[in-house]
């Protein structure tokens, strides 16, 4: 009886010993997560004026900024959410809602799973050969925009098919009871109950995109750009134009890397509180995608 | 009638044209990648290629083997698994078996966060804020090292290998955890000797995917790493992975066309197909455990 007792409280012992070491292993990344962000605010709050985000880079660490950068990376992300999300909630839908189950479903489906491990950095080599030589659109915004594009779009199908398969098939046999087609299912059904995870999908895509450097560096953006894109906006008829789109640009990503690579200890500091923007930017889009995705749950009960 | 058949029709090949345009990426990864290599190794041999211990395609006299930067990408990417194959299987371990409802509701989208900080910052950190620390404790080690943007590539794939070894945990079905506290075990007991291995194939593909995210890592090595082709397996000396060396050569001015252009198509080649047989192996284990239950 000793024996069975002191052999329980042993097993319970390190079954309690156990709960400490996985609640530790749980919370070491977010600690350093924490102090990647304590670190970066500490090295870089002084350069964050208003003055930082309003001028060009610059040979003087104290006069250069973020200008172009974060202009850049606006455009490019523009270009990159036009393109990517209606293919990929379109390749979403199909694939859940239309496919039949055949070889050619399958090989769409292994080649998805498959892109979507495929390092950054090979998309970015597929855009030099595709966009900048073949296609000719040069070291443009457009080029790096859909280059970004590429990369984001098997999360974003990815997101769609998950949103979509949450959907019971009740609603559909009701949809289709009333008389209604497919497509006047997918309409007013399947899509808007299953936008909530499609615009989590969407929007952690799109962070992604934001701070992804390596393809963009290999499509050959320039990292000093002291110059802003040609404006979308012009004052002649038809008051429109798309030359931005053909501008050589640079990112915030990029112009961080350019400050971190130099050994001044000026120019680290402006890495830094490109950083802190960066990393702003990131929390805020993935803290909005997963308020959406709560909310989203909590409106909609089967 | 008739117009909405019409209708119905072409929305669907619409539909069908987005979906198959991933196959066309794909293959214009696959045909970009060999016809730029081909004309590489219509000038470098392929066994110079692969059995060659020096890289330094830029030099005057240049010398084209890969081992340097297969090397470099295997000592970061052994040093990132050391960090993220423990603390991301006890995490997973942890959240699925111990962790209460809400807390793990709350915890796992904040642990994907670590996995969306941009690279950029990460190679920031491990730069200027690891190395500095880890020069205290080994004096021996260099300002650019393998082992900094190791242990910080192997904290941002924690995410990758907690929650895909973790969705297979959960899938193990509840009554094979009750049998097992019936029989009287702990927690712990149960998670070590029935959940495992019972989501063995699952925690496999989350490692591989890991494995395969830290090979494809790009800029922490490409900032904290030193760019310098080493063959070596020392993590305290300056290294350069695969991906880095496609960063270095991007940066500069390449002619279009010119052998040093094609270097990077022939390591990208080298990336492409390294990754691909771990995400290969790692979907089939995956689709696996679908099946099992």
């Amino acid at each position: 009886m000793e024996d069975i007792k002191k052999r329980i409280k042993y097993n319970k012992s390190w079954n309690y010993f156990f709960l400490i070491i996985g609640l530790l292993s749980t919370f070491v990344g977010l600690f350093l997560l924490a102090v990647l962000f304590i670190d970066l605010i500490m090295d870089g709050h002084s350069r964050l004026t208003y003055k930082f985000l309003t001028s060009f880079p610059s040979r003087f660490p104290e006069k250069a900024g973020i200008l172009s950068a974060w202009v850049g990376s606006f455009l490019v992300l523009l270009v990159t959410a036009l393109s990517a999300i209606p293919i990929g909630v379109a390749a979403g839908i199909y694939l859940e809602e239309y496919a039949k189950k055949n070889w050619l479903t399958d090989i769409i489906e292994i080649n998805i799973a498959n892109l979507a491990g495929v390092p950054s950095i090979v998309y970015g080599l597929l855009a030099l050969g595709l966009f900048v030589y073949f296609f000719k659109f040069g070291e443009s915004i457009l080029t790096g925009g859909l280059t970004l594009a590429l990369l984001i779009l098997p999360m974003v199908i990815m997101a769609t098919r998950e949103s979509i398969r949450a959907i019971p098939n009740s609603i559909r046999e009701a949809s289709y009871a009333l008389g209604a087609t497919k497509w006047q299912t997918v309409q007013w059904h399947i899509f808007p109950y299953s936008l909530g995870g499609i615009l989590t999908g969407i929007i952690i895509g799109l962070s992604r995109a934001i701070g992804e450097t390596a393809p963009i560096i290999t499509v050959g953006a320039l990292t000093f750009i002291a110059f802003l894109p040609s404006s979308p906006i012009t004052s002649a008829f038809p008051f429109i134009s798309f030359e931005w789109l053909f501008d050589p640009f640079t990112v915030m990503p990029i112009q961080m890397f350019n400050w971190v690579s130099r050994p001044q200890k000026e120019f680290q500091i402006n890495a830094a509180a490109a950083g802190i923007i960066l990393m702003l930017m990131t929390l805020i889009m993935n803290g909005i995608a997963i308020h959406i995705r709560y909310k989203f749950r909590k409106k909609i009960k089967w | 009638m008739n117009t909405k058949k019409i209708k119905e029709r072409s929305i669907e090949s619409l539909l069908f044209v987005c979906a198959a345009s991933s196959i066309f990426v794909t293959l214009s990864i696959v045909i970009i990648l060999s016809f730029e290599s081909y004309g590489f190794f219509k000038e470098v041999p392929l066994f110079e290629f692969l059995t060659g211990t020096e890289w330094t395609p830029l030099f005057e006299n240049p010398k084209f083997g890969i081992l340097p930067l297969i090397a470099g990408t295997l000592l970061t990417t052994c040093t990132a698994l050391m960090v993220a194959l423990p603390l991301g299987l006890l995490a997973a371990i942890y959240l699925s078996e111990y962790a209460p409802h809400k807390l793990r509701e709350t915890i796992k989208p904040v642990l994907e966060l670590l996995a969306a900080v941009p690279t950029v910052v990460y190679g920031y950190f491990a730069l200027l804020f690891l190395t500095p620390i880890l020069q205290e404790f080994i004096i021996e080690l260099s300002g650019f090292n393998a082992l900094s943007p190791g242990i910080i590539i192997g904290v941002m794939i924690i995410p990758y290998v907690s929650s895909v070894s973790e969705d297979a945990m959960r899938a193990v079905p509840m009554h094979i955890r009750e049998g097992s506290y019936a029989m009287g075990a702990t927690k712990l007991q149960t998670s070590l000797k029935v959940i495992i291995p019972a989501a063995f194939s699952g925690i496999a593909a989350a490692f591989l995917i890991g494995i395969s995210r830290a090979v494809g890592e790009t800029m922490v090595v490409a900032i904290a790493a030193g760019m310098m082709p080493n063959f070596t397996i020392n993590p305290f000396e300056p290294v350069q992975t695969l991906t880095a060396y496609i960063v270095q050569v991007s940066l500069g001015d390449v002619p279009h066309g010119s052998l040093e252009y094609k270097t990077i198509f022939a390591a990208g080649v080298t990336l492409f197909l390294m990754t691909l047989i771990f995400n290969i192996i790692g979907f089939w284990l995956r689709k696996r455990i679908r099946e099992a239950y």
